[in-house]
């Protein structure tokens, strides 16, 4: 409180300068817990089912997944039981998707909020790449009671996967970064975010294994593939805990350096454009 | 530390208005406009961006021209101003939500801005839940709001619903808890935008009390208000802005009595034609005009005054009239209503001119700017056929002496000559 004391704020029309300013997040830690918890909390109010949403709509996903393209489509699944293999793609697929539409609109659905007070405005995108990992993590229970199942011991791989799992979380952050700035000023964004995300849903591997795309096309065009961040981490999942492929470690390194790229630049085009947001909300 | 707690350097801030588009003869022509729409849109949308841009333009409106000013810690400045004048913005550059097109401002500590009570409040939260969210959002750390909590909630006075979603709180009591919590942050700047307005009579006097508790306890605030008693109460200056541009500068009763004065430049008598007058189907309105009765120039605390209203009735059938005004100060507080129906006598009129004359008694009325901020005339007690705002605006200056030797303005709306009866050196 004392140190805050003497800081000083100089208001002018200048950018921005640095990409993220870490001290000033720190300062703010504590309003990114409560929207966080914010967030948690409503999410499931007044309904009946609550907290079980987060395991019955991932469940559904994967048996109409697994009767459409596993038994009627007959995808090959790399030797994986098809709905064991489809919900290791849906697990981080959900938390992707959805924490990508969520940060994309979250400056839309809080102009109120941050037209009228000022904190680092990046906490708004940020809030949802956050909260929806509880669902995530609800979600994870039901793939280990699978693997139980199924009767499937994880790799020692498994040591990678908090790895892909950050991975996951800055390529939402990088994408929901762009987008959100994006939509404040142009509204464009809301109308194209629903087939943006079924297009991004068909273009990982979760209903098909990413060694199809190498077995179709060449080699060539699997490295092209793993510019997609989400194919990295999804084959990067089934491998470390199902264990029935090799890590996909050229995917991950290749989704990586995407994944960054995606990350600073959205990080820098929402600082760029930060100032003008309460103008055009 | 700096002796500013804020200062305000050249500030000019610039938003972009829509400009009239040019219409489509044709059907062909609007098709084309249609498809070439997308791009013309997004220019539109990137020139929103008032940065990038600092040169004079037709479609860019300047909400503020060169703005500068001092705060120093501990001091208290209002700003008033018509709508449109500025003083949201001037707010909102201060507290970080917008950036200025050119100049800068400086603000030194940590800034609590209440532009609106209840930011970020959240129905489906509890009131302990939103407390912590708001004060987060106001820039309070969590362990700050542990310390304040039993406080904030005291002052609220909503103790019993503190775990009750305020989803099912009133209205009433949802500001009230929302103040609280803004109220309760410690900085070294507040930045208030007409919040003291807010709530029922009991809370506003509360509050206010509280803000200027605040004032005292050395922290600078900056307030706006379209009220000026709290402006009057808590402000040492007030900067008064039009159009962007700061007009008058200077301590409060200076600047305010200078704005209202503008605001309410003296209307004693006005005339109408049948024909001019903005009245209704029903009756329709004359003259109206205040008057001494004395023989003297002005209105004088002490002499008693007319006012006459003169109207044209339209309506055929005879009815019993019935004529009330109010009358308000210059800070637009009632001083009393004035009314036929008061009398307890019945008016019946007829088609025709009406002419009514009202006589204010002497030794009533202070002195000071009044006006008759409504007139009403009704049919029977409840159906108005006629109202007007605004009617009149009149000074009551000069002075009668009250004593030998002794004049001039006393507190309060009212200066009445009672009669007084002292009995004393019996025993």
């Amino acid at each position: 409180m004392k140190d805050r004391a003497v800081q000083k704020f100089v208001i002018e029309s200048k950018k921005g300068r640095s990409i993220l300013n870490f001290r000033e997040l720190f300062l703010y830690k504590d309003l990114l817990y409560f929207f966080v918890l914010r967030d948690i909390t409503v999410l499931y109010k007044q309904t009946i089912l609550g907290i079980l949403w987060a395991i019955l709509n991932p469940m559904f996903q994967m048996v109409v997944f697994s009767v459409i393209f596993g038994k009627l489509a007959a995808i090959p699944s790399d030797g994986i039981p098809y709905p064991i293999f489809t919900f290791s793609g849906i697990l981080p697929f959900n938390y992707f998707s959805q924490s990508l539409s969520n940060a994309s609109m979250s400056l839309v659905s809080t102009t109120g909020i941050f037209t009228k007070i000022y904190f680092p405005r990046i906490l708004i995108p940020l809030t949802p790449i956050l909260s929806k990992l509880a669902d995530f993590l609800i979600a994870f229970l039901i793939l280990i009671g699978m693997m139980f199942f199924y009767d499937i011991i994880p790799t020692v791989n498994v040591v990678f996967l908090p790895m892909l799992i950050f991975l996951m979380i800055l390529t939402s952050m990088g994408i929901g970064m762009w987008l959100s700035s994006l939509a404040i000023q142009y509204r464009d964004v809301k109308f194209a975010i629903g087939f943006i995300t079924s297009l991004l849903l068909y273009s990982a591997p979760v209903v098909f294994p990413a060694s199809l795309i190498a077995e179709k096309a060449g080699y060539t065009v699997y490295l092209l593939y793993g510019l997609y961040p989400m194919a990295g981490v999804i084959e990067g999942f089934r491998a470390s805990l199902l264990g029935r492929t090799p890590m996909p470690w050229d995917l991950i390194l290749i989704g990586s350096i995407s994944s960054v790229i995606i990350f600073f630049s959205g990080a820098y085009y929402f600082k760029r454009t930060e100032r003008i947001f309460a103008d055009v909300a | 530390m700096s002796e500013y707690a804020v200062r305000v350097n050249d500030v000019s801030k610039a938003f972009l208005i829509g400009l009239k588009e040019s219409r489509k003869e044709t059907l062909g022509a609007e098709l084309i406009s249609w498809f070439r729409s997308p791009v013309k849109n997004f220019n539109n949308l990137k020139r929103l961006n008032t940065f990038e841009h600092s040169e004079e333009s037709d479609d860019f409106f300047w909400a503020l021209r060169n703005v500068s000013f001092d705060l120093k810690h501990g001091e208290t400045l209002g700003i008033i101003g018509d709508n449109g004048a500025g003083k949201s913005t001037l707010l909102k550059i201060i507290s970080r939500i917008t950036n200025p097109t050119l100049g800068y401002a400086e603000v030194f500590g940590r800034a609590s801005s209440l532009l609106e009570v209840g930011t970020g409040f959240n129905n489906e939260l509890t009131g302990r839940e939103n407390v912590y969210l708001n004060g987060a959002i106001l820039g309070m750390t969590k362990s700050e709001i542990n310390k304040k909590f039993d406080e904030i909630v005291a002052f609220s006075g909503v103790e019993k619903f503190i775990d009750t979603q305020i989803k099912k709180y009133s209205s009433g009591m949802k500001i009230r808890l929302a103040f609280s919590v803004a109220s309760n942050i410690e900085t070294e700047l507040m930045i208030i935008d007409e919040v003291l307005s807010i709530g029922d009579t009991e809370f506003r006097k509360k509050s206010l009390s509280k803000m200027i508790q605040i004032a005292k306890s050395g922290t600078a605030i900056i307030l706006v208000s379209h009220n000026m008693l709290p402006i009057q109460s808590m402000c040492k200056n007030t900067m008064h802005l039009e159009h962007g541009r700061i007009v008058n500068y200077g301590k409060t009763n200076e600047v305010v009595s200078s704005y209202l004065g503008n605001l309410n430049k003296d209307k004693t008598s006005q005339t109408w034609t049948l024909e001019s007058s903005p009245s209704s189907e029903s009756i329709k309105i004359t003259k109206a005009e205040v008057l001494p009765v004395l023989n003297v120039p002005v209105i004088r605390a002490g002499d008693p005054f007319e006012f006459r209203f003169e109207f044209y009735n339209l309506i055929e059938n005879e009815y019993d009239i019935n004529i009330t005004f109010h009358l308000s100060d210059e800070y637009e507080n009632l001083v009393f209503i004035g009314s036929t129906a008061l009398t307890g006598k019945k008016f019946n009129v007829s088609k025709g001119y009406i002419s009514a004359n009202c006589r204010i008694p002497a030794n009533l009325l202070n002195h000071g700017k009044f006006t008759i901020s409504k007139l009403f005339v009704l049919k029977g007690f409840e159906n108005v056929i006629y109202d007007h705002s605004d009617l009149l605006v009149f000074e009551i200056t000069g002075d009668v002496e009250y004593s030998p030797g002794k004049s001039g303005k006393i507190d309060g709306l009212l200066k009445p000559k009672l009669e007084w009866e002292l009995t004393a050196g019996n025993n």
